[in-house]
């Protein structure tokens, strides 16, 4: 691990520590270890347990998903502002929860919502990677990403438009302003195997990222398999959105500002980014729920709502401070 | 046994001849040069030599295998590419940019082998770029952006080097430079192959000249042997005086077009 991962991975854990010891009951961080090592009293361990350490871990998956497909999936477009959801994946995702919250599938098992929310992704994944076996051009990928997203948006305002009853629109509303408040280690376990497949199989392209700086030509001169590398990128990244949709709906921006914030710190190498990327969007997105729960409001904010609060701005300040063309 | 040869490449779009029908063989230690006017299909010839693209027929064998039959990274071991487009997105350390010519043997930014190590500095000093190792991308004139991605093509250290335009919008003293590197890295047993666009370099810097027109080789020789007025009007659709006497290089004053 480098040093720079290293002071990210102790800065998450302060943060995960610190996210603990907030909420509606005052735990001291005494009570809140004791919880942790099983040593407190029932009630506690319960706050801890069930509540509290879910959705932080939860926060801290999702970010390090979403930080992680950010960095590869800039890598590959060779572009600082493509997001996680650039190619679909996750719209497609928040397409197929829309349609279980409308249908009220989501009665039928507390698995039904997260496993249609993969199979959106899934789904947007093989589109895209079989386009991507067929065709030369990235910049068709972009544009196929394009329309699935905007053809995936137009059937979720058709979806809402059509709601039987104000109940069902409100949950499709919230389930899409992404929030990580009252997971459970069951809907972690759930994605935690599309997540972790996601993971390596970006960590496996990672180093032909670093070819594809100097340009998709020299990239394939220098031996890369241009295909392969991004059927892999495809692939990972739709995988770990996917999962990271499934658990919290959509949460804009941290994929895109992580990988930003650490580059120069990398030596602006795409393939040095990916780790310290999936460490720094978890952080980011610890700190935020974190906000969240401190803000005084009447209805507590959601995630993803204060994600993209924070993170629109930030997006045009990367995109106004482009040094290469 | 040539280190490189094209048997017959041919290669379409639409059952439009990009190149047709180009053969040619390519030794150790000579530096050759492909002319030839705009849509010449120069570019398609030097990615079907490399197994880029994939010819409709005909072969480009290496080393005795065919090139399309070769894994990218085996490939990539025995001719370098640099490409005419050299988009770079990061500002980048030129170090690491250079580094990037040891990957077909493993190698990263960041994850070099000693061997790696040893080629990238060779390969930054045969560039004259000692200094700048840790200079951004972004803060390199064109002439020295332009170095950096032929010490990149250099570190591989394959038998052969191919090269679309490296000589293009530099100025002449940056032009020179670069073709003198060529020149030596021939004369250390490199085979190079580029394309060039001045015909008075070409006539200075190439042991040999492979003539193209509308997807044919039409001439493959010298400078000596291969540069005259009838050629240049045919080729080229200029008038020029061409200048061979004596021993010294030849040269030619383009004087308009023809």
């Amino acid at each position: 691990m480098t040093r720079l991962s290293s002071v990210l991975a102790g800065g998450l854990l302060a943060a995960l520590i610190l996210s603990l010891l907030l909420g509606s009951v005052p735990l001291p961080l005494e009570r809140v270890l004791g919880a942790i090592a099983f040593q407190a009293s029932a009630g506690d361990q319960l706050v801890v347990w069930q509540i509290r350490l879910p959705r932080s871990l939860t926060a801290a998956i999702v970010g390090a998903a979403l930080g992680m497909s950010g960095a590869a999936l800039q890598g590959l477009l060779r572009n600082p502002l493509a997001e996680p959801g650039i190619l679909g994946v996750s719209a497609t995702a928040a397409l197929f929860a829309t349609f279980v919250l409308h249908f009220r599938l989501a009665t039928a098992g507390p698995l039904v919502l997260p496993a249609a929310a993969v199979a959106g992704a899934l789904l947007a994944t093989l589109i895209v990677a079989a386009a991507a076996l067929r065709n030369r051009s990235v910049v068709t990928l972009i544009l196929i990403g394009v329309g699935l997203s905007s053809f995936s948006a137009a059937l979720m305002a058709l979806l809402m438009n059509l709601a039987p009853d104000p109940f069902s629109l409100t949950d499709m509303v919230n389930w899409m302003l992404g929030t990580v408040a009252n997971r459970s280690f069951e809907d972690i376990a759930f994605a935690a195997p599309f997540l972790l497949a996601g993971i390596i199989v970006m960590l496996l392209t990672r180093r032909g990222l670093s070819a594809l700086a100097l340009g998709e030509e020299t990239a394939e001169g220098l031996g890369l398999n241009l295909k392969m590398q991004r059927l892999g990128v495809i692939i990972g990244a739709g995988l770990a959105t996917g999962a990271a949709v499934a658990l919290a709906g959509s949460i804009g921006f941290v994929g895109i500002v992580a990988p930003h914030l650490v580059r120069p710190f990398v030596r602006y190498d795409p393939a040095r980014l990916l780790i310290p990327s999936a460490i720094l969007g978890a952080l980011l997105l610890v700190l935020a729920d974190i906000g969240v729960r401190l803000l005084p409001t009447d209805n507590e904010l959601k995630l993803g709502v204060v994600a993209s609060l924070i993170g629109a701005p930030i997006f045009v300040w990367i995109a106004s401070r482009r040094r290469l063309a | 046994m040539s280190l490189f040869v094209a048997e017959g490449l041919t290669y379409a779009v639409n059952s439009e001849p990009l190149v047709s029908d180009a053969s040619f063989a390519l030794e150790p230690g000579a530096l050759t040069m492909l002319v030839g006017p705009n849509g010449a299909g120069k570019t398609t010839l030097l990615r079907l030599a490399l197994g880029l693209l994939k010819s409709d027929s005909g072969r480009a064998m290496l080393d005795g295998q065919e090139v399309t039959t070769l894994a990218p990274v085996q490939r990539a071991r025995k001719i370098a590419y640099l490409p005419q487009q050299r988009p770079l997105v990061w500002p980048q350390p030129v170090q690491d940019i250079v580094a990037l010519g040891r990957f077909a043997y493993g190698a990263a930014p960041g994850r070099l082998s000693t061997e790696d190590e040893v080629a990238t500095a060779r390969a930054i000093a045969a560039c004259d770029l000692e200094g700048f190792e840790e200079r951004a991308a972004d803060t390199l004139s064109g002439g020295e952006l332009s170095r950096v991605h032929l010490a990149r093509a250099l570190a591989a250290e394959t038998p052969l080097l191919v090269a679309d335009e490296p000589v293009a919008a530099l100025d002449p003293r940056y032009q020179h430079e670069v073709l003198r590197i060529f020149s030596k890295a021939a004369s250390e047993g490199q085979s190079l192959l580029t394309v060039v666009h001045d015909l008075s370099l070409a006539a200075r810097y190439a042991d040999r000249l492979i003539w193209m027109k509308d997807g044919r080789i039409v001439a493959d020789g010298t400078p000596r042997d291969t540069i005259t007025s009838d050629r240049l009007k045919a080729v080229f659709g200029v008038e020029a005086r061409v200048n061979a006497a004596g021993d010294c290089a030849i040269s030619l004053e383009i004087l308009g077009p023809a």
